[in-house]
């Protein structure tokens, strides 16, 4: 599965996003990551191959998230589904 | 191919004719709106933006903006879960509930490939027939095509053929638990 990575001053927490390229929450998500400088890695599971969505499925829910979108994992254990900017917030302290 | 505006019109139409409101932020209502034409060009259907897609038609039938989850969701929540149509008290206050996904995890798997008869099915769904379905092999379960059946209104009468009756009848507007399936016998003489 191939992410694409945004670089940002603020890198201290491993931050992988789960979007849909046709979806607003995604992409405000996106928006959000960005105005605040944070490092990340996103991946468009709708261009994804029959394959790869399976793989991004797995990695959904190995770690207990549920197959909504955006689907936020930070540091391999915290899953934020939706845009939930509190959460994000929260999550990543900025 | 659909405009951007044939999008925004059939919206409004629909939002009208069921007493409801698109969202009251612009920049959202674009996004929504660009969403749903990007996918009915790509898929043939104004598929839900916010969902993933299966590609295939049968499998998405409930995922067609607007969605089988909406009206149910407009009641409960005051808004479906993209957020695109919202009730007068959403629209009037801004603010944007949350929306669960209302969606039976059986269905979101098909986008995954994933066979819906292999999955258990989640608990507390609302998704059960009202009718228990008669037992079926595995290889019967193994064969991914939907099940479709006809469905008829006891309040009004309304048939519908397809997997689920719908939550709401779309004719009479009673609940679901007023729907239920049709039997038919063909009796073969002579």
């Amino acid at each position: 599965m191939q992410f694409s990575k945004v670089s940002g001053k603020k890198n201290d927490h491993k931050v992988t996003l789960f979007a849909l390229s046709t979806c607003v929450w995604c992409k405000l998500t996106k928006q959000f990551l960005n105005e605040n400088d944070v490092s990340y890695e996103f991946v468009d599971v709708d261009l994804l191959d029959e394959e790869e969505k399976e793989k991004a499925r797995q990695a959904i829910t190995s770690k207990g998230g549920s197959l909504s979108y955006p689907t936020t994992i930070v540091d391999d254990k915290v899953v934020i589904t939706g845009f939930r900017k509190d959460k994000l917030k929260e999550a990543l302290g900025v | 191919m659909t405009t951007l505006e044939q999008v925004r019109k059939r919206a409004e139409a629909d939002a009208k004719t069921y007493g409801y409101y698109l969202t009251p932020q612009p920049e959202l209502l674009q996004g929504f709106l660009e969403g749903l034409k990007i996918n009915e060009d790509r898929y043939g259907y104004p598929l839900c933006p916010c969902r993933l897609t299966s590609g295939k038609f049968e499998y998405d039938r409930d995922i067609i903006c607007p969605c089988d989850y909406r009206d149910p969701d407009v009641a409960e929540y005051g808004a479906c879960y993209c957020r695109l149509y919202v009730n007068k008290e959403v629209y009037e206050s801004k603010n944007l509930p949350e929306v669960p996904e209302r969606r039976p995890l059986e269905k979101q798997g098909r986008a995954y490939g994933i066979d819906a008869a292999k999955q258990a099915p989640p608990q507390g769904t609302q998704e059960k027939p009202p009718t228990p379905a008669p037992a079926t092999t595995q290889a019967e379960k193994a064969k991914t095509e939907v099940k479709k059946k006809l469905w008829y209104c006891k309040q009004c009468g309304y048939v519908v053929f397809r997997e689920d009756p719908p939550y709401i009848c779309p004719i009479c507007k009673a609940k679901k638990e007023m729907f239920a399936e049709v039997e038919s016998k063909i009796e073969f003489n002579g």
